[in-house]
């Protein structure tokens, strides 16, 4: 029979289970972290761009502090959270204004994942290549 | 079948015999007068495929602990009681079969979330309904019906909402949405969903009305499309959809 078990393998997270939303909750997450990860990134470009006004020189030694592997990586993922917010930007458009948007809000989630796929292969590639073509001087 | 928890639970009947499971359900317990903050318990039941949540949680209440508080009335999908977080997505307790969940592992049943927790499973209600009731959910005319008769709609008039009349305000929606969890003045799915069925009904004149008071700040356009409203809803309304479609009156000015 029913044998109460009370208190012997309990607690996990006293403040509840994480919810298991589908692809629109962590295509919205996704979306938000992309989003906010720009807006500092733009906030710091326009910072070192800014540079060019005091100084050539100023700008050029901003803008050398760069090109390290690290920041190549960097680039990167920028890339990478651009490209995503940018393709789901246009899923959640569509669910807004065309009329069948949300009905085919989960297939369009998955197209944006193959075309950020189709889009990081083109670029990271190259792009990597030619960061780490350059470790060690030039 | 629906009705064994209230059978004797002594082994299998000798004509048919059906096989019964032990079941785990940890349980996010909370009692006001004695708890500071939930705490998780568990609880081993006897079970058979065909039973729901609901039949788990009358057995542990009926038989281990009289305690254990939740809400429940019709059992059968219509009242709207008894929404509740199992394995971390809302469902209803009444429409949720053992035998579509994973019972190697232990069932997780815990209050929806968003709504101020009262006991157990049990969550205030009240601020849920307080944002249904402003979307001002009854039909609105300052034209007479024709005499001694209805007021007379088209099969497509009517199909044009019929999708969102079948909500049982369960506040299933509303409380598996992100932005209603950390901005509680957010009308919800449910209260857009209640509006949508009169902004779109034909014989209503309030259209407007309500548009304005979903194109406040707290409004339709809090939603994130996130569509976990639309997965929980236990009526299968297509929640983000209905909610799309407010957001598009709203920018065209008219239904
Ligand atoms: C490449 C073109 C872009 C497109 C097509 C796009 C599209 C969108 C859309 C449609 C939303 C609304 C999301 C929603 O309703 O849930 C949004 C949100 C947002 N976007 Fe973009 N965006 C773009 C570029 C940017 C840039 C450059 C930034 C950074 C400055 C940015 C930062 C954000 C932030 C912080 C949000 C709020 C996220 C949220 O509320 O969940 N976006 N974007
Ligand atoms: S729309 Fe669905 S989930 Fe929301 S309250 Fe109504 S029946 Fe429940
Ligand atoms: S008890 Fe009525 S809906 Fe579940």
């Amino acid at each position: 029979m029913a044998i109460n078990t009370a208190g012997t393998m309990t607690p996990k997270r006293p403040a509840g289970t994480l919810y298991r939303g589908r692809e629109g909750m962590w295509s919205w997450v996704l979306h938000r972290i992309t989003g906010v990860a720009i807006f500092f990134f733009l906030l710091v470009h326009i910072l070192d761009t800014s540079m060019v006004r005091i100084s050539p020189e100023a700008y050029n030694a901003v803008i050398s502090t760069y090109q390290n592997p690290i920041m190549g990586l960097g680039e990167t993922a920028l890339v990478a959270a651009i490209v995503y917010h940018a393709f789901n930007g246009i899923r959640i458009i569509l669910i807004d204004l065309w009329s069948k948007g949300a009905k085919y809000q989960r297939v369009m989630f998955w197209v944006v994942m193959g075309l950020w796929v189709i889009t990081m292969l083109g670029f990271a590639p190259r792009h990597l290549i030619n960061v780490f073509s350059h470790v060690g001087g030039a | 079948m629906t009705l064994v928890a209230d059978a004797p639970a002594s082994g299998p009947a000798p004509e048919a015999p059906i096989e019964a499971f032990t079941v785990t359900l940890i349980i996010r317990r909370f009692d006001p007068d004695v708890d500071d903050e939930p705490r998780w318990q568990d609880f081993d039941v006897q079970m058979f495929a065909t039973d729901r949540i609901l039949d788990a949680l009358h057995k542990i209440k009926w038989e281990q602990d009289g305690s254990l508080t939740f809400r429940r009335s019709c059992a059968h999908g219509i009242c709207g009681s008894d929404a509740m977080r199992i394995n971390g997505r809302n469902r209803l307790a009444c429409k949720t079969l053992i035998k579509d969940l994973d019972i190697t592992k232990p069932i997780y049943v815990e209050a929806i979330k968003g709504l101020p927790l009262e006991k157990d499973l049990i969550v205030d209600m009240e601020p849920f309904f307080a944002s249904y009731r402003e979307v001002q959910p009854f039909l609105q005319s300052a034209t007479e019906p024709p005499k001694d008769k209805e007021r007379i709609q088209s099969v497509a008039d009517r199909a044009r909402f019929d999708d969102t009349t079948k909500c049982i305000l369960c506040a299933a929606c509303t409380s598996s949405c992100p932005v209603f969890w950390t901005d509680g003045q957010y009308f919800g799915p449910a209260a857009i969903v209640n509006a949508h069925r009169f902004i779109f009904d034909s014989r209503d004149e309030a259209a407007s009305t309500r548009l304005d008071i979903l194109n406040d700040k707290e409004g339709v356009w809090r939603c994130r499309t996130t569509f976990n409203c639309t997965d929980a809803c236990p009526r299968g309304i297509q929640v983000t959809q209905a909610i799309a479609e407010v957001k598009q009156a709203i920018m065209r000015g008219k239904p």
